[in-house]
């Protein structure tokens, strides 16, 4: 199988899991005011969960927060400087130059994952198949759940807005089941993630912020308590 | 809103959200050395994921009863290695049902 085929193949799941999710996202932004062309391109322009629904909020509360706005996307989404650091660690010669800049599009969580679960180094074709689907599905989506948004009954749109979370438990429960590092690492970041919502204080910083030091807090302990071998650092993370 | 705005809003979120992406992916050349950096690196995407769904996803629903029972469908169908797909819809199906049991009996 060609490496652009395979990337295709592996970026099904993932687009499928997309088109529900930003189902929820078309949704919103119809209920915010948006119209659906508007909710279409800013998915298809930013590839990305919680990233959009924040910016959603940001876009409708007025039209002079474009600092607040670059702020919010800088905090939420530096996860992703941290994926393509890491991703390209994987990259094998084929993905460099201008091939980087055009793949660096594609870097979401879930892409993320999967591309670091092949046993061998990534190409730049294999990236391109891997993304073309996730994108068509999380715009796709989005246009359908806008077009919908006005039909469905609120009990089922408030149903749907888990979906996510439950693609997000699908991606981190079976590699946990493997190695009891990961579990610990993740159930560290979950911890901290847990004291910034309801530690009285520390429960100021804004959401974004306290992804971010969960994530470095719980990731340097594990780099540092549970170094990886090195037979597991190639299996991956994921399938 | 005014289109005008809304495009200046798209600007920012889709350059910041691309910027961040694609520049350290581009200027990070060549195999990094260091242990640590590699292992701090392959723990990064669990531990973000972790954190961004606890406790995030009780509230998601708008109530806790749908909210836990996502959960918990959610959870033993990932356990058991279900697609992204399966836990997915899974998890909203078991909400729903909470949902409309909870209106039927209300």
């Amino acid at each position: 199988m060609g490496s652009f085929r395979k990337g295709l193949h592996d970026g099904i799941p993932i687009a499928l899991g997309y088109l529900s999710v930003s189902f929820t996202f078309g949704i919103q932004c119809i209920a915010a005011g948006l119209t659906w062309w508007q909710a279409f391109l800013i998915s298809l322009t930013n590839l990305t969960s919680a990233g959009q629904f924040a910016g959603l909020g940001i876009m409708t509360s007025g039209s002079g927060a474009y600092f607040q706005m670059a702020c919010t996307q800088f905090i939420i989404n530096l996860r992703y400087a941290l994926m393509g650091l890491s991703l390209s660690q994987k990259a094998d010669k084929s993905l460099s130059g201008i091939h980087r800049w055009l793949a660096g599009f594609g870097i979401t969580d879930e892409i993320f994952v999967v591309a670091m679960g092949n046993t061998r180094d990534v190409s730049n074709k294999y990236m391109y198949g891997l993304i073309l689907l996730p994108v068509i599905g999380w715009s796709g989506g989005t246009f359908l759940g806008a077009a919908a948004g006005s039909i469905l009954p609120k009990v089922v749109i408030s149903a749907l807005c888990i979906a996510i979370y439950g693609m997000f438990l699908a991606i981190i429960i079976p590699p946990a089941k493997k190695s009891s590092s990961v579990l610990k690492v993740i159930l560290i970041a979950v911890a901290l993630s847990c004291c910034f919502r309801y530690v009285p204080v520390i429960n100021k910083i804004p959401g974004g912020f306290a992804i971010i030091i969960s994530t470095v807090a719980a990731a340097a302990l594990g780099a540092l308590l549970f170094p990886v071998a090195e037979n597991e650092a190639k299996e991956g993370t994921a399938e | 809103m005014d289109t005008g705005v809304f495009f200046i809003y798209l600007a920012v979120m889709a350059g910041v959200t691309y910027l961040i992406r694609a520049v350290p992916f581009v200027l990070c050349k060549g195999k990094i050395k260091s242990r640590f950096i590699r292992d701090f690196l392959y723990y990064v995407p669990m531990a973000v994921l972790g954190a961004m769904t606890f406790p995030d996803i009780i509230y998601s629903t708008g109530n806790y009863p749908s909210a836990i029972a996502g959960l918990a469908v959610g959870c033993v169908l990932a356990f058991f290695e279900k697609s992204l797909l399966t836990v997915a819809v899974s998890a909203s199906g078991a909400a729903l049902a909470v949902n409309l049991g909870m209106m039927w009996f209300d």
